[in-house]
């Protein structure tokens, strides 16, 4: 066992990094939880709450590390229901019932819950819920209210709107959706521009800003009044003392009928799996690759959810997007949520008069943009890629939860899974008479430390959790062959998992291995698994872009091997601190030089899930040393860095070279190894050449320049960089 | 700790096409065991029947084979749980059925409620053949059982005689015994020291039982011990099958009554479905 840490220490430590990620989380929460709260029909305040509350109490009594908790985006469509079913006062008593029930769910270590749903149901679920957002929130950012009964019917109703937009006459209308229009092109817009001081502020906050910097504008500088229409304004934001004096009493007059329940049992399933899946995705962006604890984290949401129920807030779940962004702004506890939860509470306090300032249009235009990730093209084209019966059950059951609800949506998605999967198998048997044995075998091999998993008869979302359980019980850090030999069908749900496994044991150093799938691809009868497996590999495009045809010629100028295909074997990524919090989807346009030590290739990796994900392509190099060296991150002095300083970071000084230290911005671990390392020869090196973002990993060096992809100019100049780097080291 | 050595072996005998690889199986192993072999058969005593086994048991004359063949008429389980009772038949070999298109094999309902009443060991074979398959790789049980002794002596009894390279114990450890649930990086390093614990403490049990084994059986033989997280009786089937054993060697349960038909474990998790040749011990 590794020695016992001084965890105080390092808490006080790493305690300015969360509260800096805290307050950029704030950001975004902020809007969202306004949005969402009103896009629930809840007085806007009652996302803040659910956030406030939330933050307090999962940082303290939550299991996970780096989440942020507040209102989810899932809950928009059954908290409407709730609310326009049972009245506002009832749904608070049923947010509160479903805080119960999930504080079981907890007590009863049901977090595999979520296993039991088809992945691809769950994503026909989410897109729903994408749709209904969008459906409904769209007519608003176009300033254009309209009360329909059906979720439907608002979809049908978009290209009205559109038309009626273009069509306004009253000005205040005209204003009112520009901010609107202007906000979801902000949301759009905003991760394709690569500028630090840009995104140093989310781009939910710069909407809010630009709004009320607005609103201001006409006040203050042309004595008029705001030109948007008075009832397309955030109303009701009340202040501090206001909300202490006006709390909802929840209402329990109602906990006899039928409504009630069926409303918690949606809202409870809907909170819980948003988190499951949230807890999952953010455990693979953990820099510090913890395992949360699933269950423990239930039972603080659930707790978490009864207080903001009773002070009336909504829901408290573990949210995605906000994560992400809390992980890559350096959160490292939990310490992050409560800092957020602090934050958003000096804003209401200090700034709840300004929020009143705030357009309704642009900030449906962010939920617009929510609604749109959660239903978008992409999420199509991915699931029709893995095989059109997947197409089917997606469509059942985005379609069912539109027509008729959440719950039957999701009844409807597994039971058409089912179904597909007995038409696909032509044989009933294997199901029902292998469904309750406990089919898979995990050993630890004696010879060595790896472990084997086999899987028998067959594995779907039904018994997947049994898989589950063996493979959670394995350190990630471990080798395991996963053997479907003996299996005869594996489903969409398993192989996704599998993938997922594979990617977080790559992550934390160990190898997960799938094999006995080789028979199911000659026996048409397994297409899942084929088709998951071993994807059409994409036929290598023949014609080349101009940029790819000049690197052709200039690899056969220097020498260089060069080879345009896409490359997944990115495991010698992940050693480098850069890449701790994002995820590499592949490299190419690979350049090679001297037998790979030095390796320049095009890259694409993404930062941060959901609406916070940008998808980032970048030129890099390589070099492979011969040598170790100390670990160690040079980049140029500016700005950002003095901020990060605030926030813990240190710059390491080298002695005697005082324009190095200043113009260059060092960190590392090891201080005196480092010191000793950049000798003069290497710091003039730094200093009389261009600047170059410089990681090194103990055993090689990743250097780039910006994050966009380099011109061919600017390969020549990195290629040489990188050359007399490796001579000036080696 | 006495070894019960296979003096008398009994197979029931129904003339089906598989008649004579069966014949062949049983033959073998009673020359390798040099025990009588007894031939059992449900039905009336005829001249064309005796003279059809004499001719297929022909081939072992050389081996001096001792066999009887006896015929009695009655119901097929009674008749053969008497007999075997009544010769004092030590092991009994009963042949599977292969279930429909697929590669499983499972006990048909005869050998089933004879394997549930019978005193005497019983050989299940999955795939008798004519030809002898060798059998390399004998995978046994290890349970913390009182019968586990014998079962591992007797597991070297038979690779002494049949000739097999390799035995490997398997210690099938309940999940409940390791107290801690694996929620987070914590509990997941408490549980594997908790297993790593377990498995030491059952390797150390198991070295003990072999280090009771006369020399003459153990001698030459690759031992492998190999400790199981799961479910009881059934693991040890699944491991059989995908290290690809040729015989499993399992302790008879204790107890059987209409709960553990109805809840299936052990023993009743291998009959439906065989991984490979079973040998359930008395």
């Amino acid at each position: 066992m590794s020695p016992k840490k001084n965890n105080i220490t390092d808490f006080f430590k790493a305690l300015p990094k969360n509260i800096f990620s805290g307050f950029v989380v704030s950001l975004i929460a902020l809007p969202l939880g306004l949005g969402l709260a009103m896009a629930s029909d809840a007085p806007p305040i009652a996302g803040i709450i659910a956030a406030i509350v939330g933050g307090v109490v999962v940082s303290i009594f939550g299991g996970s590390h780096v989440t942020i908790s507040g209102p989810g985006n899932g809950l928009v469509g059954v908290l409407l229901v709730a609310i326009s079913t049972l009245g506002l006062e009832s749904a608070f008593a049923a947010i509160i019932c479903s805080g119960v029930l999930m504080m079981l769910l907890g007590f009863f270590r049901m977090g595999k819950l979520a296993d039991f749903f088809p992945s691809s149901a769950i994503q026909g679920m989410l897109a729903a819920i994408g749709l209904i957002i969008l459906g409904k929130q769209f007519h608003i950012m176009l300033a254009h209210k309209i009360k329909r009964e059906d979720t439907i019917d608002y979809l049908y109703e978009i290209p009205f709107s559109i038309n009626d937009a273009i069509h306004y006459e009253n000005k205040g209308f005209i204003y009112a959706a520009l901010a609107g229009v202007i906000s979801l092109t902000i949301m759009l817009l905003y991760s394709k521009i690569r500028n630090k001081y840009f995104q140093l502020i989310p781009a939910p906050m710069w909407i809010v800003m630009l709004s009320i910097g607005f609103s201001y504008y006409f006040e203050m500088v042309l004595h008029e009044e705001n030109p948007i229409s008075s009832q397309y304004m955030i109303s009701g934001i009340p202040s501090i003392q206001e909300i202490i004096v006006n709390m909802e009493t929840p209402n329990f007059s109602k906990v006899g009928s039928f409504s009630f329940w069926s409303s918690v049992f949606a809202i409870t399933l809907i909170a819980s799996i948003e988190s499951l899946l949230s807890i999952k995705a953010v455990d693979k962006l953990d820099p510090e690759k913890r395992r949360s604890n699933v269950n423990r984290d239930l039972k603080a949401l659930g707790f978490a959810t009864i207080g903001s129920g009773f002070l009336g807030g909504l829901n408290v779940v573990t949210v995605i997007a906000r994560s992400s962004v809390n992980v890559n702004n350096g959160a490292s506890n939990r310490s992050s949520n409560f800092a957020h939860a602090t934050f958003l509470v000096l804003f209401i306090v200090l700034f709840s008069t300004q929020l009143t300032r705030i357009p309704l249009p642009a900030l449906m235009a962010i939920l617009v943009y929510t609604g749109y990730k959660l239903a978008s093209p992409e999420v199509i084209r991915n699931i029709s890629r893995i095989g059109k019966e997947q197409l089917i059950i997606f469509f059942v059951t985005l379609l069912v939860t539109l027509k008729v609800g959440l719950i039957t949506g999701i009844v409807a998605g597994v039971i058409t899974t089912q179904i597909i999967h007995l038409v696909l198998n032509g044989n009933i048997s294997l199901f029902v008479r292998n469904v309750l044995k406990p089919n898979v075998l995990m050993y630890q091999e004696e010879d060595n430390e790896g472990f084997y998993v086999s899987i028998k008869h067959f594995c779907s979302f039904l018994n997947y959790y049994r898989l589950k359980e063996k493979l959670d019980a394995i350190p990630e850090d471990h080798d395991v062959i996963v053997d479907f030999s003996l299996c005869g069908f594996v489903d969409h749900t398993v192989m996704e998992n599998m993938h997922n496994y594979q990617e977080l044991f790559k992550k934390r150093g160990g190898h997960f291995d799938v094999i006995g799938l080789d028979m199911h691809d000659t026996d048409s009868k397994h297409p899942f698994a084929l088709r998951r497996i071993l994807p059409v590999p994409k036929i290598i495009q023949d014609n080349l872009t101009r940029r790819q045809t000049n690197m052709e010629d200039l690899a056969k100028d220097y020498e260089l091997e060069y080879t345009p295909e896409k490359e997944k074997d990115i495991e010698f990524l992940y050693s480098f601190h850069f890449f701790n919090t994002k995820n590499v989807n592949h490299i190419y346009n690979k350049l090679l030089h001297q037998d790979g030590i030095i390796k320049l290739f095009d890259i694409e990796f993404s930062e941060g899930e959901f609406i916070a994900k940008e998808v980032v392509r970048s030129t890099m190099l390589y070099i492979n040393l011969e040598t170790t060296i100390p670990e160690f991150t040079l980049d140029r002095e500016g700005f950002l860095e003095k901020i990060y300083a605030f926030a813990g970071f240190r710059d390491i000084p080298i002695q005697n070279h005082s324009d190095f230290s200043n113009r260059f911005y060092l960190l590392g671990e090891n201080e005196v190894q480092i010191k000793e390392f950049f000798n003069d020869d290497i710091t003039h090196f730094f200093e009389s050449n261009p600047y170059y973002h410089v990681e090194s990993n103990g055993k090689a060096l990743l250097v780039f320049g910006k994050e966009r992809l380099a011109s061919i100019k600017e390969i020549k100049a990195l290629f040489d960089f990188g050359k007399r780097l490796h001579q000036v080291i080696s | 700790m006495t070894l019960k050595p296979f003096k008398t072996i009994g197979i029931g005998v129904a003339f089906s096409p598989n008649l004579k690889a069966n014949l062949f199986e049983a033959a073998r192993l009673a020359v390798f065991f040099k025990s009588k072999l007894v031939l059992i058969h449900v039905g009336d005593d005829a001249s064309d029947k005796r003279e059809n086994l004499q001719t297929i048991l022909k081939s072992f004359e050389k081996d001096n084979l001792d066999f009887e063949i006896i015929f009695q008429k009655g119901e097929p389980v009674d008749v053969i749980l008497e007999v075997s009772e009544r010769e004092k038949i030590d092991l009994l070999i009963l042949g599977a059925q292969k279930r429909e298109r697929f590669v499983t094999y499972y006990m048909g309902s005869i050998a089933r409620k004879i394997t549930r009443k019978v005193k005497c060991s019983i050989l299940l074979l999955i795939n008798p053949s004519v030809e002898r398959v060798p059998c390399e790789h004998i995978v046994v049980n290890g349970l913390k059982d009182p019968k586990t002794e014998q079962a591992i002596t007797t597991a070297f009894y038979v690779a002494k005689h049949l000739s097999s390279e390799k035995v490997t114990i398997v210690e099938e450890i309940k999940e409940q015994q390791v107290a801690v649930k694996v929620e987070d990086d914590k509990s997941l390093r408490r549980a594997n020291i908790a297993k790593e614990r377990i498995k030491l403490r059952e390797n150390q049990r198991i070295k003990e039982i072999i280090s009771h084994i006369p020399e003459q059986y153990t001698d030459g033989k690759t031992v492998k011990l190999q400790p199981i997280f799961g479910k009881q009786g059934y693991s040890i089937g699944h491991y059989a099958q995908i290290s690809r054993a040729d015989l499993l060697i399992m302790n008879a349960p204790s107890k059987m009554s209409f709960w553990d038909r109805l809840f299936p474990h052990d023993i009743e998790h291998i009959l439906t479905e065989l991984p490979t040749d079973v040998l359930i011990l008395q």
